[in-house]
């Protein structure tokens, strides 16, 4: 039960985390949106492992935290050193 | 137990609605960097989708693939072109979306004859499976069954899948991996 309540909490935090990344103005409340929304999803397969009896689930929400955690950081860097649009500086460092 | 089960299934329909607002979102916006960032948000809900209905190794490859790297080819993408999408014409847009919905009609009549999910006797339950489970240890000498299905039983095939992916990784490479940004400072030289 309370593993449920759990899961129904972060349904409720990814709703939001979604609600933020579709109005969010600029692209770092984006990013911002896509790192929690990873993190919830590893929260939210840990506690569906819990819920349903199987906690090696929580193998796979580690790995998850580590894709997670990679993929924030590449968006990241490629947003510091592309620029996406607006003027680079560095652009030799373009291709890192 | 069955509190267990009924919010299962509500956590299906949560993630399932939440993938629905995800591509309502990725179809209606025209900031392509907030599209790219969803679509990463897609392929974490539909891991997690995956993770629910037990297929743990579909899921791992969704994560990796959809969230991880085709999120930095899209953003690679987009650093070549350019991150605001042109608006549609409605006439074309109205047909689209029909032809989407007719294939969408199609695919859910063709489920209709699909064997219900997790079916004991299913065909997939019974045409292979059991000799697989039963002696691809003594045949392979592989202990995973999986592995042994694919890299034994299906060698070939994962072989000139491989070749497919590596062709693929080739041309992603070939088309936004090299340095094409020019600096032209008003002499008209370009600097690679």
């Amino acid at each position: 039960m309370m593993y449920a309540a759990a899961a129904a909490g972060t349904a409720v935090c990814m709703l939001l985390v979604l609600a933020r990344s579709i109005a969010g103005p600029n692209i770092f409340n984006r990013i911002l949106a896509v790192n929690s929304f990873g993190t919830l999803a590893v929260m939210l397969i840990a506690i569906y492992g819990f819920l349903t009896g199987r906690p090696e689930f929580l193998d796979l929400s580690l790995v998850y935290a580590l894709i997670n955690f990679i993929g924030t950081i590449a968006v990241t860097k490629f947003v510091t050193f592309v620029g996406m649009g607006e003027g680079v500086e560095r652009d030799d460092m373009g291709d890192i | 137990m069955s509190v267990d089960v009924i919010s299962s299934d509500l956590l299906n329909v949560a993630l399932l609605v939440f993938m629905g607002i995800t591509a309502v979102a990725v179809a209606r916006l025209r900031n392509l960097f907030a599209v790219v960032m969803l679509s990463g948000i897609y392929s974490l809900l539909g891991a997690t989708l995956y993770v629910v209905l037990d297929a743990v190794d579909v899921a791992f490859t969704e994560a990796a693939v959809g969230a991880g790297i085709s999120t930095v080819l899209m953003l690679g993408t987009l650093a070549l072109t350019t991150s605001r999408e042109k608006a549609t014409p409605t006439a074309r847009a109205r047909t689209a979306m029909a032809l989407s919905v007719a294939i969408g009609a199609v695919l859910i009549y063709a489920t209709l004859d699909m064997p219900l999910f997790g079916d004991p006797s299913a065909p997939i339950n019974h045409h292979v499976v059991p000799r697989y489970l039963d002696e691809s240890l003594e045949e392979t000498g592989v202990p995973n069954v999986v592995t042994a299905v694919l890299a034994s039983y299906r060698g070939y095939d994962t072989l000139g899948e491989t070749f497919v992916i590596f062709t693929a990784a080739c041309g992603v490479l070939v088309l936004i991996g090299r340095p094409r940004r020019r600096k032209t400072d008003g002499t008209g030289a370009s600097k690679a």
